[in-house]
């Protein structure tokens, strides 16, 4: 980073010459170093799945949630600064909330991106703030689109995703999002109208099992350290359009199938080493997530 | 000089004329509240048995006498095992539904379990409405309706009456409005006492239930054969029963009523 020192990274709201903003930059290795996250859009309906990595083992297993809902049929994780997620998802129910009274309906999706997109960039602008440290993945089911899932990064852009992974894992994670989209869609003409989502074979059911395997599979480079798995989902079908965590039965299950899937990897020795070990620089808490300094 | 008290402090009507009251188009009053329900629906009953509780109401909102929507829901689900019956103003019930679905999901944002043990209690929506209900009155500007809380907390029915002057009680058997003097009668039949509930079943109580829609719908002039049923039963939950209409009706008494219309007596 040559850039450091020239004083164009002390200021939001102040370009460097060559047309960089430092801070929403310092912001997204905030999130580079957080725990893994990852969302994917199903046939059905959205499913989130988070890494908690255990700080301290006087922590309650179980409990210490990290998905949050947002309205009834929106969920909402991330990785970066704890934080800075909780505020964001508080601002996200109270347009939620603003937008029911408004319209007497539950807020669509695409909207709460909007307005949640524009709240995060309202913190690029100002010299008083400090960008959001997280990259949010929030999704869910509304009666207008269906299932729809969306990542919104720090400098406030979104984008509408069928599969989306950030934090530490991010690449082995999109890398296996990839494979496994690609296995599930049908093969149709881009161009051909989809709102019902039908080129996407995968249930959200499925999609938890993948889910666990993912993060499992993302957590390999981070081996020495323990962890949770948490994962929630919101379908039609299986949770009647709310946002709810998986039962734990399914959990279990799924938690074993990404086990199984693993050590069988481990055994033929053919595990993906395409992810990044780099963003060492940084300090880092015991929670794998950046210190700033 | 106008030694008149109610003169005082005004401009003399001699040199500027009378004040015209509609330049400032003022209201004979300081400020006025809901004086009357506009939209009304009439009776819900309920009662207790030995595993659960259960609730009707109509599906009609009146304008006065006439029946003018015969579509409207006056039974509030809230959450699994919780419903509330509404009676009285339509529109103060649509605010009354939009709050209890606003608390309900704030109660579930940081519940991972909200279906089950961190739920909203009966109890708890009770003591929320009863409260609102007091407060509105005490700003003397109440929530028209009368109100009955039906669940089962703690695998006991819950049952509890509050009305827009914040008064609230229990009972094994409620009604609100004219259920009340029609209804409660028929019920206690079967329940009169605390003891009474335990020797009901489910299906007793669906009897006594429609039994005394019937006569609701016979004698109550503002009221629709079309109703809607709610059981919360503690194995079963709720089970929600829309669109049942009241059957095996006999009106041969009607033509032995004499003393109204046209008729000559």
């Amino acid at each position: 980073m040559t850039s450091i020192g020239t004083g164009y990274d002390l200021s939001n709201s102040v370009f460097s010459p060559d047309g960089r903003n430092f801070q929403v930059e310092y912001a997204v290795k905030a999130v580079e170093n957080g725990a893994t996250s990852v969302g994917i859009r199903c046939q059905d309906g959205v499913v989130f799945g988070v890494e908690k990595l255990i700080t301290s083992p006087l922590l309650v297993p179980g409990k210490n949630r990290k998905i949050q809902t947002i309205d009834s049929h929106i969920g909402c994780v991330y990785s970066g600064l704890i934080p800075d997620g909780r505020h964001l998802v508080n601002r996200g129910r109270d347009e939620a909330a603003s937008f029911k009274k408004i319209y007497h309906r539950p807020i669509p999706v695409d909207a709460l991106a909007d307005r949640l997109g524009q709240y995060v960039q309202a913190h690029t602008l100002y010299n008083s703030v400090r960008p959001f440290g997280i990259t949010a993945i929030f999704g869910g089911v509304d009666d207008v689109k269906g299932p729809q899932l969306y990542m919104l990064e720090p400098n406030g852009s979104y984008w509408g995703y069928s599969g989306a992974a950030t934090g530490k894992g991010r690449q082995s994670a999109r890398a296996e999002l990839e494979k496994l989209i690609a296995k599930h869609t049908k093969n149709i003409d881009i161009n051909e109208d989809d709102t019902d989502n039908k080129t996407i074979q995968l249930k959200v059911r499925d999609a938890v099992k993948e889910i666990a395997r993912i993060i499992y599979l993302a957590h390999e480079d981070n081996k020495e350290k323990e962890f949770e798995i948490e994962i929630s989902w919101c379908s039609n079908e299986e949770t009647q359009g709310k946002h709810k965590l998986v039962p734990k039965e399914l959990l279990e299950e799924a938690v074993s199938f990404a086990k199984e899937t693993l050590s069988h990897l481990e055994d033929s020795d053919d595990s993906d080493s395409d992810d990044d070990n780099n963003e060492g620089s940084a300090t880092q808490d015991n929670e794998g997530d950046i210190v700033l300094e | 000089m106008n030694h008149d008290p109610f003169s005082w402090g005004r401009p003399s009507d001699e040199t500027y004329g009378t004040y015209n009251n509609t330049i400032a188009s003022a209201s004979p009053f300081p400020k006025m509240n809901t004086q009357q329900p506009i939209i009304t629906g009439t009776s819900v009953i309920s009662m207790k048995y030995n595993n659960g509780v259960i609730i009707a109401a109509d599906n009609l909102g009146a304008y006065g006498s006439l029946l003018r929507f015969n579509d409207v829901e006056r039974l509030i689900p809230v959450g699994k095992r919780t419903i509330v019956g509404v009676s009285g103003d339509v529109s103060d019930m649509q605010h009354i539904e939009q709050i209890l679905s606003d608390l309900e999901i704030e109660n579930n944002y940081d519940n991972s379990y909200a279906d089950d043990e961190e739920t909203l209690k009966p109890s708890y929506i009770f003591e929320y409405l009863s409260t609102l209900m007091y407060q509105r009155r005490s700003k003397m500007n109440p929530l028209w309706n009368a109100i009955i809380v039906a669940g089962v907390e703690d695998d006991k029915p819950f049952l509890k009456y509050v009305n827009l002057l914040g008064v609230t009680y229990s009972s094994p058997t409620l009604a609100t409005g004219f259920g009340a003097h029609l209804a409660i009668p028929l019920l206690r039949r079967v329940i009169d006492r605390e003891e009474d509930i335990e020797s009901t079943n489910l299906e007793l109580a669906e009897k006594t239930i429609l039994e005394s829609m019937k006569v609701l719908y016979y004698r109550d002039a503002h009221s629709s054969r079309k109703f809607s049923l709610a059981i919360i039963d503690k194995e079963q939950g709720l089970v929600f029963k829309k669109g049942l209409q009241v059957e095996n009706m006999s009106w041969k008494f009607a033509k032995d009523i004499k003393g109204y219309g046209t008729q000559k007596v």
